[in-house]
């Protein structure tokens, strides 16, 4: 088991820079998630922890030891890929055991590894078929045996489920955890799915353009967004931008938003005036007639228990969760009202989001 | 052929009539009994007699002798009716035969060391471009090479002039390096020549295989050298099949370079047949046997290999 610190971590090829200076920790036994957009740099921040790829600069520690340079297959770590990899020549028990065989292992003690994994995943009746007979999620879990069999320090796990239907993907999310959880090992698992990352990891971070932007539970990631990135990849509809502007002073609990005065958390650092953001969740809008912010009912979109109502506003498009039971007609007017406790204020030039009671704890990487 | 056209119905839209199926295996075979014929008709000269392999209108029933295959593998004198009446009577069928024409043994000819040559020749130049070939595709197919696209352009563009079109270049080069007439030589000009097909082919194979196979192995524990051996080469097995047999069937049949720098020691097959005199001029059935003889390893070696062949030519084009 182990842990794994990253420092100052940069990947460029040629002109382009794939990771700049990443720096976070990786506790024992954390199943940590690392989410971003297509070309974000996270499968390239995974190949390098596995030595599939040298890093230009920085460092890759494995339980204090530095391995930035060492062979992939002096880290003894496991990869999990995302169309498996599963070896075509091989049966799944030759497949299962294949790391083992690597390692010189005796034939008998092979077998007898390969039995106990293929149990652990329920797979002992495929042992002897062929990998290209296999469903995804047998070969799947096949994948998940190879990387398993010879007890690695940690798993490396690249999209594992992007190859496979939407209704098996939340099925096999359910056995990773649960797996993950008896087995207690270091997992990073890379992926572009924010539900994915949500409902299994213990820690996410959320990675953009070669950086990472935050790093933090699924709730505090949601919750607390570090930056205006963060806010817009995470959360289905994303956070709503206002975008208004003003100058800040530490201690306020209201921003002047255009002309009406918005309730914030306590806001806890001195902004010249400038351009800004007040960041709301679709969920802490409701509509009240009274409320200052108003604007036109642009359309609804059931999704049983609730629903999804887009208003246009004079200060752009929101988007409110409202229950379902709400009535709503398409072209009235209505008053939005924030939960003052849960906005957010992002400073548009930086996107980073400014400093308040609620936004406390966040980190940036 | 029947095996091949059920198969190939297998995956049309429409099953395909009787009639209409009766006329493509008409056709499959007329086409074969054309592509064949001359072969079986070299086959059946090297039985024939001087007299009936060039006898005019051809003769298609013969008496079958062979004749041939001993004036292949000996070379003769022509003696006195008295001189052989007074030699011990024959040891061996051949010498027989022999006799019978007036003629005594008096040695083995070339074509065995011509033979080896060729085996020699074709199938170590054949190993080496592949070999070559392999690492140098694998190279291009999985790292960042500087220039990769220049030097793959470069590569293919040494296949762009026919090669004899160098031949005098090399022929002074070969002289100075005292590389004529040798086997090492040969070998060395024809994986030369082979080398550029095979990066290119391989490449494509090798582009096909996901690298994911490899990477997961060097994870697991092994070297990039092992993992090649064991994960990617396996995979390539097609691709590499296909690819020597295009390089042995160049090499093999090779005939300017061989004539050019070859005369002796190092000779091939293409040049030794047209040169298989007999009394009174070119011996046909002795070149029709040298001849049969050369056809077989080819054959023999693409039997052998036809299964991936067939995958392989077809690799790119059926997976995906």
């Amino acid at each position: 088991m182990a842990q794994i610190r990253i420092e100052n971590l940069r990947k460029s090829f040629d002109q382009f820079t794939a990771v700049e200076g990443s720096n976070f920790t990786i506790d024992d036994g954390v199943f940590f998630a690392l989410l971003g957009p297509s070309g974000c740099g996270k499968t390239t921040t995974l190949r390098m922890i596995a030595g599939l790829e040298l890093p230009t600069d920085g460092k890759i520690m494995l339980n204090g030891e530095d391995v930035t340079f060492r062979r992939a297959a002096a880290r003894d770590i496991a990869f999990v890929f995302q169309l498996f990899a599963l070896y075509p020549h091989m049966n799944v028990a030759e497949n299962i055991g294949f790391p083992l065989k690597c390692q010189g292992m005796a034939k008998r003690q092979i077998r007898e590894c390969v039995q106990e994994t293929a149990r652990l995943l329920r797979i002992e009746h495929l042992l002897s078929s062929k990998t290209s007979k296999l469903s995804g999620g047998d070969r799947q879990r096949v994948a998940l045996g190879r990387a398993m069999v010879r007890r690695p320090k940690a798993f490396l796990m690249d999209e594992p489920l992007g190859a496979l239907d939407a209704e098996f993907r939340h099925l096999m999310c359910g056995e990773l955890r649960d797996l993950h959880d008896r087995i207690g090992a270091t997992t990073v698992y890379v992926t572009h799915d924010q539900l994915e990352a949500m409902s299994m990891a213990d820690q996410i971070a959320v990675m953009n353009k070669g950086c990472v932007e935050q790093i933090g539970s699924p709730q505090e990631v949601y919750d607390r967004p570090a930056s205006m990135f963060v806010a817009d990849f995470i959360g289905s509809p994303p956070m709503n931008f206002l975008r208004f502007e003003s100058g800040l002073r530490a201690g306020d609990r209201a921003v002047a938003f255009h002309s009406v005065s918005v309730e914030v958390p306590e806001i806890r650092e001195d902004r010249a005036s400038a351009p800004l953001a007040l960041g709301i969740r679709p969920e802490h809008i409701r509509f009240a007639d009274a409320a200052p912010v108003r604007g036109e009912v642009f359309g609804a979109e059931y999704l049983g228990t609730t629903q999804i109502v887009t208003v246009d506003t004079a200060h752009g498009r929101v988007a409110a969760r409202l229950p379902s039971s709400a009535s709503v007609r398409i072209g009235e007017t209505v008053g939005l009202e924030f939960n003052s406790e849960r906005l957010a204020l992002f400073d548009v030039g930086s996107g980073l989001a400014i400093r308040t009671a609620n936004e406390g704890s966040a980190r940036r990487g | 052929m029947t095996a091949v056209l059920t198969k190939s119905s297998a995956h049309s839209i429409v099953e395909a009539s009787p009639r209409a199926k009766i006329v493509a295996g008409g056709l499959v075979i007329l086409y074969a009994v054309i592509t064949i014929l001359p072969l079986l008709w070299i086959v059946a000269t090297a039985f024939k007699s001087q007299s009936d392999a060039i006898a005019y209108p051809p003769k298609v029933i013969f008496e079958p002798t062979l004749e041939g295959y001993v004036n292949l593998f000996t070379v003769r004198t022509r003696q006195t009716p008295d001189f052989i009446a007074k030699l011990p009577p024959p040891e061996t069928w051949y010498d027989k035969l022999v006799r019978q024409r007036d003629m005594v043994i008096a040695g083995p000819s070339k074509v065995v060391p011509r033979f080896v040559n060729s085996l020699i020749i074709g199938f170590g130049s054949t190993f080496l471009a592949v070999f070559l070939g392999t690492l140098a595709a694998y190279a291009f197919s999985r790292f960042r090479i500087p220039l990769a696209d220049d030097l793959l352009f470069f590569i293919l563009s040494t296949r762009m002039m026919p090669p004899v079109a160098v031949a005098i270049p090399i022929y002074l080069m070969y002289r100075q390096l005292n590389l004529t007439d040798t086997r090492l030589g040969m070998i060395l000009l024809y994986t030369a020549v082979n080398v550029s097909l095979a990066v290119w082919l391989l490449k494509g194979f090798i582009d096909e295989i996901p690298r994911e196979y490899e990477e997961a192995a060097l994870v697991d524990g092994y070297t990039r050298l092992q993992a090649l051996r064991k994960v990617v080469l396996p995979q390539a097995v097609t691709g590499i099949a296909a690819t020597a047999i295009f390089c042995l069937i160049f090499s093999w049949n090779e005939y300017a370079f061989a004539v050019l720098l070859t005369s002796g020691e190092a000779q091939t097959m293409p040049p030794f047949i047209p040169f298989i005199i007999g009394e009174g001029g070119q011996d046909w059935p002795a070149v029709a046997a040298a001849t049969t003889l050369f056809v077989i390893p080819i054959v023999l070696f693409t039997v052998l290999l036809r299964k991936h062949l067939l995958r392989g030519i077809t690799f790119g084009a059926v997976r995906k």
